[in-house]
């Protein structure tokens, strides 16, 4: 008795390690949920509402994933993650996808044994400091005390560019954003630095914005996007192609509002077989036909998620900038629906 | 004619190990660590396993690589340009440092609010208590949040100093500056320094503070000479000669002269730019997360030097009453000796908490080890498994040194039997 019940659990976990190592998409479905890595707080990108509803841009990453491979944009275990914990939770296991502002570099993506599927937004790392402080450059902040997130690209940007242009700082390293937020508005450091629409969505929830500029130096690339572990490359698939998703009906301009409408035909070939009225596509990424008119369907195209979280009628305001579509001169280009 | 016989000869037959009761239990034993060596054998090779097929193979290498962040509480040199191996000693040193301040300040502390607690002063003893039940009831982790919000919310930025008006003043005589960024102390400066000595290439120590320990170490040997010669002729000839000059001259003087010849000056601090510059910095970081787990773990100190004052029976204060002994005398020569054989092995465990407690720095943004090897470096490098299987090293070596001095000093005053 005692012994195959020892050899059942053996037997139950090399099961389980085995399991786990692939298939995300039959572990997803058969939960009924995915477990989605967000932000622990950043208005804009992931934070909960008064109701407790998460929402954001990051976000609505993981909805239109959830909606494409669920059919439900609800079906969803969010996971606040710091930057510190957000890799582990994700190697592990404990996140189906990690949606969290996270920048793609090299290491991440060969070294940490991840897969970035595409780039949601292109930031870079720039500086917000009290408009009293009568500082314009970057340049001038030598000997300056300045709040930083730990375990994130800015980090290391801000050793390299203080040692390049060979001026002092005094880094405080900081777990999340609320605290750096408290520790700013306390005086506690001069400057905050994180990605550049971090700080404006941070400065959108100061008592007076109007107090606090970003300085024109951005000193870094910092292409954000979602990412997935190696291994399981259909489930990359799926994530890749539900943002691709979400970009080209933006190009093709297929809206939340008239995507009911177009999805009963159009003349445009690829509009048809992105919602799934010509070709197999959804079948070749092991989901169904609708998968793609269920993305725009609850959460938008791209250009709408963009809008409701970021845009300019919201109180962070950004720019569309360099995340524009190409057409409009902007770096968004989603490869063909063919 | 006598019946008596040998006792049957033994034959071992091998049913007796589950069946004979002398070799039961060595047989249970024995198959019992079998069974345990086998769980941790197959958690290894599980392990091994699994990051041989994530990819990740155990491997140190990342510590030569440049750890490419920076650190502001630094007591060793270190840039963003040194090696992971070295970010991780400069988080060790600063895992040390606040460890020895915060069981230095603890037992202080400790030792004044037990005694207090059982001071006859009921209004005293009272307010210890609820200090003692107030501190060990909350969670030291609030309670170094709670600190560091306190000195961030409460102290001036350095810019309050600014200014025709300013807001904020230094303390004492405009030496010390009491900012939210930190505390800004006078620093002692040479103005003929005798440079470095650097050791194993890796870290360097200045010759002017070996050469003040030092001369400190042979004023304190002097002293200990002049005492026993006073004791020798106390014991030859019934008086005592008076030698507390000489013996403060030769620990003063030596110390004094030497100062003066590497020109010793304090260095103050000055605002200028956008911090005070000069001086010593004390972060606040530092300091939150020093009186937090001193007045944390001062409050479970407390108790048990109570537990060891109350185990000294009553008849020795009565004794040592009907002798004369003033109450600060008694306590001091026959009841805290006493007690000590009682409060030094939970101190032990209390010293240790306190350093293990201390991984909680990141909280406040100090950088410990625990934020250096098991924070920054872990989350760039990835290197998971390695960077917390040494992590775990480094405390329990730590905690093993400090098990061992104190159990050196808890053999040294426990109670000699003759």
């Amino acid at each position: 008795m005692n012994k195959s019940v020892f050899f059942g659990a053996l037997a139950f976990v090399g099961l389980a390690a085995g399991a786990s190592a692939a298939a995300t998409l039959d572990d997803v479905k058969a939960r009924g949920k995915l477990n989605c890595g967000v932000n622990t707080g950043l208005v804009g990108f992931a934070a909960p509402d008064a109701n407790g509803v998460w929402g954001g841009f990051d976000v609505a990453l993981c909805r239109a994933v959830a909606a494409a491979t669920l059919g439900d944009a609800s079906a969803i275990e969010f996971v606040p993650l710091t930057g510190k914990t957000r890799f582990t939770a994700l190697a592990s296991g404990e996140i189906d996808m990690l949606s969290r502002n996270t920048t793609w570099t090299f290491s991440r993506d060969v070294d940490l044994k991840f897969e970035f599927v595409g780039v949601n937004y292109y930031d870079g790392q720039g500086f917000m400091v009290p408009k009293a402080l009568g500082v314009s450059s970057a340049k001038d902040l030598d000997g300056a005390t300045v709040c930083i997130q730990t375990g994130t690209t800015t980090e290391l940007n801000l050793a390299d560019f203080f040692r390049v242009n060979n001026i002092s700082y005094e880094p405080v390293p900081i777990e999340t954003n609320a605290e750096a937020q408290q520790q700013y508005l306390a005086g506690a450091c001069d400057v905050y630095t994180t990605d550049a629409s971090g700080l404006a969505a941070t400065r959108a929830t100061f008592e007076a914005p109007g107090d606090h500029v970003l300085l024109p130096e951005i000193i870094s690339k910092e292409p954000l996007g979602p990412l997935v572990r190696h291994g399981d490359s259909e489930w990359a698939d799926i994530v890749r192609w539900s943002f691709n998703a979400m970009v080209s009906a933006e190009e093709l301009g297929i809206t939340s509002a008239n995507v009911e409408e177009m999805a009963s035909g159009t003349n445009n070939p690829e509009i048809n077989r992105i919602l799934g009225t010509e070709g197999n596509l959804g079948e070749m990424l092991g989901l169904d036909a609708e998968w793609a008119k269920r993305i725009i369907l609850s959460v938008g195209n791209y250009g709408e998620v963009f809008e409701k979280n970021l845009g300019e009628a919201t109180p962070i305001g950004l720019a569309r900038g360099l995340n524009a579509q190409w057409t409009d001169g902007g770096l968004l280009y989603s490869p063909p629906f063919r | 004619m006598t019946t008596l016989s040998d006792a049957p000869k033994e034959s071992f037959r091998l049913s007796m190990l589950i069946y004979d009761s002398r070799y039961r239990s060595l047989t249970i034993q024995f198959v019992a660590l079998l069974g345990f060596m086998l769980v941790v054998a197959w958690l290894v090779s599980n392990t091994l396993q699994n990051l041989e097929a994530l990819g990740k193979p155990i491997d140190f290498g990342f510590f030569s690589e440049p750890a490419s962040y920076d650190i502001n509480q630094r007591l060793i040199d270190y840039n963003s340009r040194d090696s992971h191996l070295r970010a991780s000693f400069v988080g060790l040193l600063n895992t040390l440092l606040v460890a020895v301040m915060g069981c230095a300040l603890a037992t202080v502390m400790g030792v004044v609010i037990g005694v207090m607690r059982l001071s006859k002063n009921w209004m005293l003893s009272r307010i210890m208590t609820v200090y003692v039940e107030l501190f060990r009831n909350v969670p030291v982790l609030l309670w170094i949040v709670f600190f560091m919000a306190i000195l961030i919310e409460t102290l001036p930025p350095p810019n309050a100093f600014r200014g025709e008006t300013p807001s904020a003043s230094m303390w004492l005589w405009d030496s010390m500056a009491v900012t939210n960024r930190g505390i800004y102390m006078p620093e002692p400066l040479f103005s003929r320094g005798l440079g470095d000595v650097s050791f194993f290439g890796a870290f360097n120590i200045s010759l002017e503070l070996i050469a003040l320990v030092v001369a400190l170490i042979a004023g304190f040997w002097a002293s200990g000479r002049i005492k026993a010669r006073a004791d020798r002729i106390q014991e030859a000839t019934g008086d005592r000669p008076t030698t507390w000059y000489l013996r403060l001259a030769v620990v003063v003087l030596p110390f004094a002269v030497i100062l003066i010849l590497l020109g010793f000056h304090l260095g103050y601090p000055a605002l200028k730019g956008f911090n005070f510059q000069g001086g010593i910095h004390m972060r606040n970081s530092l300091i939150a997360l020093w009186l937090a787990l001193s007045f944390y773990t001062a409050a479970f100190i407390a108790e048990n030097v109570r537990a060891g004052i109350l185990a000294v029976s009553g008849g020795q204060t009565e004794a040592a009453e009907a002798l004369g002994l003033r109450p600060n005398r008694i306590m001091s020569l026959v009841v805290l000796p006493q007690a000590l054989r009682v409060i030094i092995p939970p101190l032990i465990s209390q010293y240790l908490n306190l350093t293990k407690n201390s991984s909680l720095a990141i909280a406040v943004g100090y950088m410990d080890i625990t934020g250096t090897l098991g924070g920054i470096t872990m989350n760039q490098t990835g290197r998971e498994l390695e960077c917390v299987l040494l992590l775990m090293l480094v405390y329990l070596i730590i905690s093993l040194s400090i098990s061992l001095v104190m159990n050196w000093y808890n053999k040294r005053v426990k109670l000699v039997e003759r």
